[in-house]
């Protein structure tokens, strides 16, 4: 970037953009096109969750049948004995155990990835791929233990897409759906995340400043993001 | 303006295949992709024209298709509405005139990702595919294609009765799932390549107007399309593995479905959030293209520009605030069809600046009535007339009694349908000889005009008056038993078979264009560098047509708008955008 289009400290921000938008050749001055290609797309992905979630929402309000309180349902029992060794009387069950820890691990991937956001402006190889290796590993738990998750649901509660015995089918069926569309995000960042990490590590991006890190973490940031909007609709509604 | 910024195409060495079938086949070009979508869509295009056909001899002469029923008839119809509307005009508009415009308009080498974008068009060869094998399964086997209406409104759609209610509707949705799939590679692409990889000097506001259309309809689609990804996706679910996203408890014939609790009106509000939108999709690149069509044609500035392009960005806007007036009918409440009735007629102030300002950029201006022009100005008339009948279905009181008659097949064909098409045409008339090097014949296009024309008036004047009379739509067979019901007049089934060989006649004129196409690629006129005297960067590439890449080593420098038409005190009539500024000036 050249001075003339390098921003000056004394501006304000409504200037600066109002110069950018009015410029040639880039709006976004200084973003690679991926980087900005990847933005756009999530606008695009937003709305797709946004129409699963407010779609759910339509039709949790309308339904007849009674809604399963998800306290119960989602609740994970703290066993009382370990490997014979009994230190509780009885299990206690804990409402939304799992899916705290699972909301852990998620969140606390997001932390890992920016930490190798940083480690890739510093061209710090050797910690980006660490990084970026912890982050896919956190997304695998995740995704390992949504489908303990579902696996406890299809199997002791028997609940399906298409049937609920505690009530409304549609509880099922929204659950499997937007919980399944968004593993299917999780997962396609965890195959994205080792991808770009292998690259990096086999200095596919030496020549760059690294923004590939930055493209993977807005993927996996937002990601992240919608996990927080479903599970404050499907677990503490 | 100008800064100092280097153009990031400039740095960076384009990809040049080798091999033939990288040239013109796998290629990433923008321009054959632009071909490759262009193609594909007038294929598809095609059958659609067939199938409204076969549509019009059954309403005229009932009867005189053998095995033409009402399953035949309803599926029909389906498809030719899903086609147009999608694998045609939406195809066709971005795919075709977004890849070949935006590149060329923006001064840039390519798209920004070439990979992705040729992708996005096999992907989209996929979609058509998935959608149009129902056709040789039809002869084969049981399965049909889906009767539901393009809309394809649950329950009926996946309920027994329905044409296509086990299999044709699986493959229309998974088709659909798939072209979203297309369309959002291709249209990142348009709006990375349009915000981050325009020439030095192109800023947005120097932009032609096409490609301001082009950017909005795109960024429509990116939000407007995920809301039929999600409807289709959950109807699917509904009839695979029997959720009940949509599905009410019902009752078909005789037996209870085992659907309980979901929301029919749900699916209508997502298809119409989508739906909605998906017009001015269609409308917007067609009005970029009128207008640099208009300015260039009459030799002179578009009324303004500032003012069209802000009419772009508020349309588009609205258009996402608006999707209820599609369900005045549907028995949503009724305040809804208040607010919704109020956005609707609040587009018409946007939209009436669009027309004011071409028809003030016509006025006392040097108009050259060229075959590209005659679709430019038929399109302004049409879309006039379209639109003003959407005043009347805007309302809700007026929409009630016309709902689901020939008026608002009239009201669609008119504004959504026709008008875009007419602005093809006429953008493929102007840009053909970039494209190939030739011309298009003058008077078979002039001839294929009219015919155009001419037919639209002649199809769907009358269909406003059938309307009004009372005809509904949708109907394989009025006269039920050879008796016409006593409402029915019998001079509106004379006006069906006057448009119905209309129709047959128009269609047929259609092949005078596609014989154009052929015969001029080999025999046409060859075609100079810039033979309409246009401003804007494409017709500046050093090659005719351009080469990959687009340009030498150095990108264009841009030094003013494209509507440089007659400047005062100016040697000639009209100055490209890539002409310096005297000092004086």
């Amino acid at each position: 970037m050249t001075d003339a289009t390098a921003p000056s400290t004394t501006e304000s921000i409504l200037t600066s953009t109002a110069r950018d938008w009015s410029s040639d050749v880039t709006t976004f001055k200084g973003v690679p096109w991926g980087k900005a290609m990847m933005w756009i797309f999530l606008v695009s992905d937003t709305f797709i969750f946004t129409c699963f979630l407010v779609s759910y929402m339509t039709v949790r309000m309308t339904v007849t049948d009674p809604w399963p309180n998800p306290s119960e349902v989602f609740a994970l029992a703290i066993p009382n004995e370990l490997f014979g060794w009994q230190f509780l009387e009885s299990p206690i069950p804990v409402p939304l155990l799992l899916i705290a820890i699972m909301t852990f691990v998620l969140i606390s991937s997001s932390g890992t990835m920016a930490m190798a956001v940083n480690m890739g402006y510093q061209r710090n190889k050797k910690g980006v791929v660490l990084l970026m290796s912890a982050t896919a590993l956190l997304g695998f738990t995740f995704v390992a233990m949504q489908g303990y998750e579902w696996s406890k649901l299809i199997f002791e509660e028997e609940v399906a897409p298409w049937n609920n015995p505690m009530g409304a089918a549609q509880f099922g069926s929204f659950f499997f759906m937007v919980t399944g569309f968004h593993g299917l995000h999780v997962s396609a960042g965890v195959i994205y995340l080792a991808i770009i990490a292998y690259r990096v590590g086999r200095g596919h991006y030496d020549k760059t400043n690294f923004e590939i890190v930055e493209i993977t973490g807005l993927y996996w940031h937002f990601v992240d993001l919608v996990w927080v909007f479903i599970f404050a609709l499907f677990y503490l509604w | 303006m100008a800064t100092a910024e280097i153009p990031y195409q400039e740095t960076v060495p384009l990809h040049h295949p080798k091999t033939w079938l990288g040239k013109y086949v796998f290629s990433q070009d923008h321009k054959v992709i632009a071909v490759q979508y262009g193609i594909t869509a007038m294929a598809v295009g095609l059958v659609a024209l067939v199938l409204s056909w076969l549509m019009r001899i059954q309403i005229a002469f009932p009867g005189f298709l053998e095995g033409f029923g009402a399953d035949e008839y309803l599926s029909s119809i389906t498809m030719h509405g899903m086609i147009m509307v999608i694998y045609l005009l939406t195809a066709f508009l971005l795919g075709a005139f977004g890849n070949f415009c935006v590149p060329l308009m923006c001064g840039a080498r390519d798209m920004v990702f070439p990979f992705v974008n040729m992708l996005s068009y096999w992907v989209y060869l996929i979609s058509v595919l998935v959608l149009l094998v129902v056709y040789p399964l039809m002869l084969f086997t049981d399965i049909q294609a889906t009767g539901a209406g393009w809309t394809l409104y649950p329950p009926q759609t996946i309920t027994a009765g329905t044409p296509g209610a086990d299999w044709g509707i699986v493959l229309m949705l998974a088709s659909l799932a798939i072209f979203i799939v297309a369309f959002t590679m291709g249209g990142l692409n348009y709006i990375t390549t349009i915000l981050q990889a325009r020439t030095r000097g192109m800023t947005l506001m120097r932009m032609p107007l096409t490609v301001w259309g082009i950017f909005i309809a795109t960024f429509l689609g990116l939000i407007a399309f995920p809301a039929l990804f999600v409807s289709a996706v959950m109807m699917l679910l509904d009839r695979l593995i029997g959720t009940s996203f949509f599905m009410p408890a019902i009752v078909s014939l005789g037996q209870k479905l085992e659907y309980s609790g979901g929301q029919p009106l749900l699916f209508q509000h997502l298809f119409w959030f989508f739906g909605h939108p998906e017009v001015y999709i269609v409308a917007l690149p067609a009005f970029g293209v009128v207008s640099d069509l208009i300015s260039v044609h009459a030799r002179k500035n578009i009324f303004g520009y500032r003012m069209m392009v802000w009419a772009i960005v508020a349309i588009g806007i609205l258009s996402l605030i608006v999707w209820a007036h599609h369900m005045y009918v549907a028995g949503m409440h009724p305040a809804f069809g208040f607010f919704f009735a109020t956005t609707t007629l609040i587009i018409a102030v946007p939209t009436a600046i669009k027309v004011y300002n071409w028809t003030l950029t016509l006025w006392r201006a040097n108009i050259k009535l060229t075959v590209p022009m005659l679709f430019a100005l038929s399109f302004v008339l049409t879309f006039i007339m379209g639109g003003i009948t959407g005043l009347f279905l805007g309302n809700v009181i007026i929409d009630i009694p016309l709902s689901d008659t020939y008026f608002v097949v009239a009201h669609f064909h008119m504004v959504m349908g026709v008008s875009p098409i007419l602005a093809i045409f006429g953008g493929i008339y102007h840009w053909y000889p970039k494209l190939t090097g030739r011309m298009l014949n003058d008077t078979v296009g002039k001839i294929h005009f009219y015919f155009t024309f001419v037919g639209t008036y002649v199809i769907y004047f009358p269909m406003h008056y059938l309307g009004f009379v009372g005809v509904p739509r949708r109907y394989y067979e009025t006269a039920l038993g050879g008796h016409f019901p006593d409402w029915y007049p019998v001079s509106a089934h004379h006006l069906n078979i006057f448009i119905t060989i209309a129709a047959l006649i128009v269609g047929a004129a259609q092949m005078l264009f596609i014989y154009n196409l052929v015969h001029s690629y080999f025999k046409g006129k060859k075609a100079s560098d810039n033979p309409w005297g246009a401003n804007s960067l494409e017709w500046r590439t050093p090659q005719t047509p351009p080469s990959h890449g687009n340009w030498d080593e150095r990108l264009p420098t841009v030094h003013r708008w494209a509507y440089d038409f007659g400047v005062p005190g100016h040697d000639t009539d009209h100055i490209p955008q890539d002409v310096p500024r005297k000092e004086s000036a």
